[in-house]
């Protein structure tokens, strides 16, 4: 087999069946499951726990089911006055362009395999971070096309609403993170991450906070969330630019808003908090002491997954709620699982891991090292969008002119002060920790 | 003309950073407190889940009418027409025909509550003189796929069972007198 030939489809493949997977497959469910879950936990509600496959209900989880099938389904409605070409071209577009930016985030350090560096980022692109604002900056075409296709007032404004809002704070994101650029010296994400390294104290959030606040705000603005979401917003403008779409077109602008927020979230925890990095275990740490810090997951993880045996069993001693149905068995079913799970990791961390001889694997560290900065990466990935709930289901609605407001009139002054605050205090704080 | 002047915003209100980040904890304390009570098994949501947990209805709930019946089984209701006439909503249809008794001038042949029509104010409640309507049946869902399911005859209405606990009225006052709690 000609490795070499093939090399750029692996290249390309590996990285992107992961973060395909990551983000569409696993974090787009799950922010789906949290939007209303943690809403109703916030609101003091028990939120979804109705929808059920044979009594398995996943906390709720099987409403995405429920979702999927009821959007298929659908009746695919077209208003007469819509522009059919545009009005059918517009959902792809804005998924198309929420998908694309998820290109040139690393997700773990480059792995030497038969002997080449295999790069964990779909494309290693040295101008990542200009590739992410050229990008996300399209997506106003998507959602304008969307609301002026349809041929509704409101989609109209809520389309307008949403162009002018995403331009005037893509001008405070470009300018929050001039400062960094110039402090790590790099557009390329992958270079930018391994200049952060593994010490928190020389993370972006520390070098330049204000930048990070301005960055998280006007990524809020960006990707139309809650104290920004005027272009949706129900009490005036009915559902704005995605009023007119139904069925599996309004999915896909449902489930770019998801993306887009979990590949900000991904840019966020890039840009400001290392990335894959582990906080305080550099590469050379992790492959020194694979063997503990892999024990150390899985017995870690095997205590979790008992701490949750403990609590099914609690919960099949005495149950919360009696419904009557296959409902009330649900912990049943899953206690055999946690159980084994947990009591499985315990016994690969304590007994497995100790008593086999690491220096006859050379893999092993490897594997470890990639194990170890892919969960960082995606459990910093999965707080901010976490984050980004949380905070839609505390803030109210700004006005608009508040947000036009904010934008032009705080923000962009702030963004640019930033720049040479950032640049004073990161020689100062690089300078003194060194 | 009074004008109240608009609260002047402090400036850790106007940078808007200190005072997100208290309500971010106040919401993240909530989301907190219901993640472990559902774990404890404890009742931190004040939500029901409806029609498995039904909710108790207060002492005084007014729910679908019923006709009271005399000891003898006859309906207590003598076709006055007052509750026809203080009924707001005109649900109430009665017609009357002469009683055989003595002692009773009329009764209806046909009392007929639209129940799609009530609003459930009680002012028939209020206006029978001889307690014979009254609101504290155990229905208080209803459900139909016909309008004629919503019709209330007389027959229905007599058939109608006292919620349980609802104040039974004058029998009750009566027993008490007797036991000289009064």
């Amino acid at each position: 087999m000609n490795l070499d030939a093939l090399w750029p489809l692996i290249q390309f493949l590996v990285p992107f069946l992961f973060m395909f997977g990551f983000v569409v497959a696993l974090m787009l469910p799950t922010m789906i499951f949290m939007e209303r879950k943690v809403s109703a936990y916030i609101q003091d509600r028990r939120g979804p726990n109705r929808a059920n496959i044979l009594g398995i209900r996943l906390f709720g989880m099987i409403h995405n089911v429920a979702d999927v099938i009821k959007l298929l389904v659908k009746e695919d409605l077209e208003p007469k006055a819509a522009d059919k070409t545009f009005f059918r071209f517009a959902p792809f577009l804005v998924m198309t362009i929420a998908i694309m930016t998820m290109a040139v985030i690393p997700f773990g350090e480059p792995i030497a395999i038969w002997g080449k560096a295999l790069h964990l980022q779909i494309a290693p692109l040295n101008a990542g971070i200009l590739y992410i604002f050229a990008i996300s900056s399209l997506s106003v075409y998507g959602i304008i096309l969307a609301g002026w296709s349809s041929g509704n007032k409101f989609s109209f404004l809520g389309a307008v609403r949403a162009s002018s809002q995403m331009i005037s704070y893509e001008v405070a994101l470009g300018l929050s993170v001039i400062g960094i650029l110039i402090a790590y010296g790099t557009t390329d994400l992958a270079e930018m991450v391994r200049a952060q390294g593994a010490n928190p104290l020389t993370w972006g959030v520390v070098l330049s906070p204000i930048g990070f606040l301005l960055f998280l705000t006007a990524m809020f603005a960006e990707t139309n969330r809650m104290p920004f979401d005027l272009p949706e917003g129900e009490s005036e403008l009915v559902a704005g630019f995605h009023l007119e779409y139904s069925s599996f077109k309004f999915a896909l602008f449902f489930m770019s808003e998801y993306v887009n927020m979990v590949v900000g979230a991904a840019v966020i925890s890039t840009l400001f908090f290392g990335g894959w990095q582990v906080p305080f275990l550099s590469t050379a740490m992790i492959k020194q002491n694979s063997a503990l810090i892999f024990s150390g997951m899985m017995i870690s993880g095997g205590v979790v997954l008992l701490l949750i045996s403990v609590s099914l069993i609690d919960a099949i001693r005495r149950p919360f709620f009696a419904w009557g149905d296959r409902r009330d068995h649900e912990p049943k079913v899953f206690l055999p699982l946690t159980l084994l799970g947990g009591v499985g990791l315990l016994w690969l961390g304590l007994g497995v891991i100790p008593s086999l001889d690491i220096a006859k694997y050379p893999w092993f560290p490897v594997v470890v090292v990639l194990l170890l900065q892919i969960t960082a990466f995606c459990a910093k990935t999965f707080f901010f969008s976490f984050f980004f709930i949380w905070v839609r289901w505390t803030l109210p609605r700004f006005r608009y002119d508040q947000v036009m407001q904010l934008g032009w009139k705080y923000m962009l002054p702030l963004g640019v002060a930033n720049i040479f605050l950032t640049f004073a205090f990161a020689r100062l704080w690089l300078g003194w920790l060194r | 003309m009074i004008v109240v002047p608009r609260p002047a915003y402090s400036l850790r209100e106007k940078v808007y950073f200190w005072e997100i980040a208290k309500g971010l904890l106040v919401t993240f304390g909530h989301l907190v407190r219901n993640l472990w009570g559902a774990a404890s098994r404890s009742r931190t949501i004040q939500t029901w889940e409806y029609p498995e947990e039904p909710r108790p209805y207060p002492q005084r709930v007014r729910l679908l009418h019923r006709l009271v019946k005399r000891p003898d089984g006859t309906p207590k209701c003598v076709a006055c027409y007052m509750c026809a006439t203080a009924c707001p909503a005109v649900a109430i249809e009665i017609i009357a025909e002469p009683s055989p008794d003595d002692a009773i001038e009329k009764r209806p042949i046909s009392f007929v509550i639209d129940e799609l029509r009530c609003v459930m104010c009680g002012f028939c409640v209020e206006a029978c003189p001889k307690d014979a309507i009254r609101m504290d049946s155990e229905v208080g869902d209803l459900m139909g796929t016909r309008r004629e399911d919503f019709l209330f005859t007389l027959d229905r209405l007599l058939e109608m069972k006292p919620r349980a606990g609802a104040y039974l009225g004058d029998r009750e006052l009566e027993a008490k007198r007797k036991a000289g709690l009064i």
